[in-house]
């Protein structure tokens, strides 16, 4: 086969497990979108937060130590042990179901029925916020985050590919983990939301929310539920991020990926979210290898939302979108 | 008219708080604790600071009169890097620090006509170099295209000098920064017969599947780095993902420090960096560091980046201002002297070893001196590597000087533009 036939092949590979790393971030937003008409624009800092959050469990660092320090003239930093990975995984996924809780209590009970672009507005400040309390918190500085995620190339798909076309495909093992996570998490996602109670309440919230209270369904409740998931899958987006840069405060970035993803796939579609992901992963990664080099390259932040915008032109709810028509 | 009154005197008490005591020597920092970068940000920020506080401390100033330090936060925006400038050109600031190639290029023209002074230390306007031009823009000791050189030379070392045949690539931060070394390495690539190619990242850098994918593919010999913030990092990692030899893996001084290796832990065992300077807590001056500003609770951070590469070189930058204040002082027969008198005193800069030794900082970087054709300084660097063993940057090369055969012509020309543009007849004096 032509040498740039496999490259091509292997930039597309990559591009899928790309999509599929894209698309956890995109999760969140779909689940909050979907339940609350809330485009939550703190998604990406949630994620940073959640894993700033693991990692200063893990190391046993004390929280909001700088700021203690600063005014009690203390020099604490550590609390000197370690907590095991899947501990601090329980004990992170403990704090963001409280932040859930808090940010239902002091924001989003204050705005029922306000316009979506209040409630927006309201994710702004958040993300802000949040950022900040994320400093204040755990410092700025960056942290290595390893809870055992396998990283590197993965030796049997380059020796099999070797073998088969005379050139090793390289597939990292930490896309490998993360696609197995996203197919599993979504999979959860889909029984939660078909098969359970909460589930069931989640999705009349989502088609009506004033028929969902008038039949006895907590608001509150469900919104609490919904940013607790959303809370849960940005920790598994900031972990497996994190896992790849070391978690440091560009890691809120990540969110500016998911926009065209979700624009692709439609807001309120979780098979949206990963359909969007992986054709925004294969494209932008395609049109780096065969177009970039012509044009200077880095094409990549420009061309997702390109991708995105062609896509809207013939389907503009997105790929799963729902199709909402507003009589006047 | 008692309400008039009041509001007035509360107005003008603000405004007389809010500014410089009159006898202060006021040193701006254009800083980023915040956002993308804040994480090689910080560490620059702390050193620089901290020895200012240090001078302030022990020696109750710079020949007696108080440094004044301020700090503006930029986020490595450029935008905001310029608000911060127009907000303290008025405050009597001496030498302004952008810390961004982006801000500094903006700030250029703004300080030719403003008479203030900056200082792009080891970034900026590669041009700058030639003081005929820029008068009050000073880029010493080394630029990017000295680092460019430096690098190659390096690799040519490595080859045993020769380079006919030899792939180097150069990635590089899709921004002002970034593309800086590009005319020198193909320049060089003209010189000593290398095949050059260049390789973007958008900013932040948080995804360089395609770009690892391409060197991959494409099997240089070599790949020089030109990043910053998280795309240091991710570029360690992928690289030690595709199995690219560290050793080959060369970045620029603002690519080598602990923030960049220890993420990707033992894969980034033998990665090479430029060194401007020394790093580590081995000099005398960490003492009174400890003493007067960490252990009294006056450290700009948590003085836990004491001695790592950054904070070395934010240390470094400050010593380099207070000791051009020293120059001016003693040039002008003032104590508290003014942006003119500082830019003299940066032009007759003189940096010994007994300049260093004195400071607490022997064998730390090497001495120089400038003048107004030179405001570059040297234009020397060295090679570190990084063990991830040890956890620690060691240098395994001795100062290296780069290409001015190269590099001087690039810069007359550059220059020569910029004069034209702005309407500037060169010359000195």
């Amino acid at each position: 086969m032509p040498d740039q036939v496999l490259f091509a092949a292997e930039v597309m590979l990559n591009g899928l497990m790309a999509g599929v790393l894209y698309s956890l971030v995109a999760l969140g937003f779909v689940l909050i979108f979907k339940a609350s008409g809330i485009f939550n624009y703190a998604q990406g800092v949630m994620a940073l937060f959640a894993a700033l959050t693991l990692v200063g469990i893990m190391d046993g660092q004390v929280p909001f130590s700088h700021l203690i320090n600063a005014i009690f003239g203390t020099n604490i930093h550590h609390f000197g042990w370690h907590t095991p990975a899947l501990l601090a995984i329980i004990l992170t996924v403990m704090v963001m179901v409280l932040f859930a809780w808090l940010v239902q209590k002091f924001i989003f009970r204050h705005l029922v029925n306000q316009e979506p672009i209040i409630l927006f507005m309201a994710t702004i400040g958040l993300a802000y916020f949040l950022e900040g309390v994320g400093d204040l918190m755990w410092g700025s500085d960056i942290k290595k985050l390893d809870v055992g995620i396998p990283k590197g190339i993965n030796e049997t798909i380059d020796s099999l590919t070797y073998n088969a076309f005379g050139y090793g495909f390289f597939i990292d093992n930490l896309d490998i983990f993360a696609t197995f996570v996203a197919v599993i998490l979504v999979a959860i996602l889909v029984c939660f939301s078909q098969y359970t109670k909460q589930g069931r309440a989640l999705r009349a919230v989502a088609d009506d929310h004033q028929a969902a209270l008038s039949v006895g369904i907590s608001l509150s409740y469900i919104w609490i539920l919904v940013w607790s998931i959303a809370g849960f899958v940005a920790l598994v987006a900031g972990t497996i991020w994190g896992a790849k840069s070391g978690v440091q405060f560009s890691l809120s970035l990540i969110a500016l990926k998911a926009l065209p993803v979700l624009m692709l796939g439609g807001f309120t579609s979780i098979p949206g979210a990963i359909i969007g992901g992986l054709i925004i992963g294969v494209g932008e990664k395609l049109f780096e290898f065969l177009v970039g080099p012509w044009i200077g390259g880095a094409t990549e932040n420009w061309f997702a939302y390109v991708l995105a915008l062609l896509f809207l032109v013939f389907r503009p709810q997105g790929l799963f979108g729902e199709k909402i028509i507003e009589r006047v | 008219m008692k309400l008039k009154l009041k509001l007035t005197s509360i107005v003008l008490g603000a405004v007389m708080a809010t500014g410089p005591a009159l006898a202060d020597l006021v040193l701006p920092m254009l800083s980023y604790r915040t956002g993308a970068y804040a994480v090689n940000g910080i560490p620059f920020a702390d050193g620089y600071n901290d020895y200012l506080t240090l001078m302030n401390e022990r020696d109750g100033g710079i020949g007696g009169v108080k440094i004044d330090i301020r700090e503006c936060e930029t986020g490595y925006n450029t935008e905001k890097g310029v608000e911060c400038y127009e907000s303290l050109k008025g405050t009597g600031a001496l030498i302004f620090s952008p810390l961004s190639t982006g801000i500094t290029y903006q700030l250029i023209p703004k300080a030719t006509v403003d008479g203030t002074n900056i200082h792009s230390m080891g970034y900026g306007r590669t041009s700058a170099k030639n003081g005929k031009v820029f008068r009050n823009v000073f880029n010493y000791p080394a630029n990017y295209w000295d680092g460019a050189s430096i690098a190659v030379k390096h690799i040519m070392d490595q080859e045993g000098g020769d380079l006919k045949g030899k792939k180097i690539t150069l990635l590089y931060h899709n921004s002002g920064y970034g593309k800086e070394p590009i005319r020198t390495l193909q320049e060089l690539a003209k010189k000593h017969g290398f095949e050059y190619k260049g390789i973007a990242v958008d900013h932040p850098g948080q995804e360089q599947k395609s770009q690892w994918l391409q060197i991959r593919q494409q099997r240089p010999d070599y790949v020089l780095m030109w990043g910053w913030g998280v795309m240091n990092q991710v570029a360690i990692q992928e690289a030690a993902n595709v199995r690219f030899p560290m050793d080959k893996f060369i970045g620029i001084w603002w690519s080598a420090s602990e923030n960049d290796t220890v993420p990707a832990g033992a894969g980034a065992h033998g990665y090479k960096g430029l060194a401007l300077h020394g790093s580590g807590m081995g000099y005398p001056m960490y003492a009174d560091m400890q003493k007067y500003v960490v252990d009294a609770g006056k450290a700009a951070g948590a003085g836990d980046q004491v001695g790592t590469v950054l904070y070395s070189r934010g240390m470094y930058n400050a010593f380099l201002a207070v000791e051009a204040i020293k120059t001016a002082q003693k040039l002008a027969g003032v104590g508290d002297v003014n942006a003119a008198q500082v830019r003299d005193g940066m032009e007759a800069l003189n940096i010994t070893e007994e300049t260093m030794a004195a400071a607490g900082l022997p064998g730390f970087a090497p001495p120089f001196s400038v003048s107004c054709e030179n405001h570059g300084g040297p234009g020397l660097g060295m090679v570190s590597q990084w063990d991830a063993d040890a956890q620690k940057w060691s240098l395994i090369t001795g100062l290296i000087a780069s290409d001015m055969d190269v590099i001087q012509p690039l810069i007359d020309a550059d220059s020569a533009a910029f004069a034209a543009e702005a309407g500037i007849t060169p010359g000195c004096g």
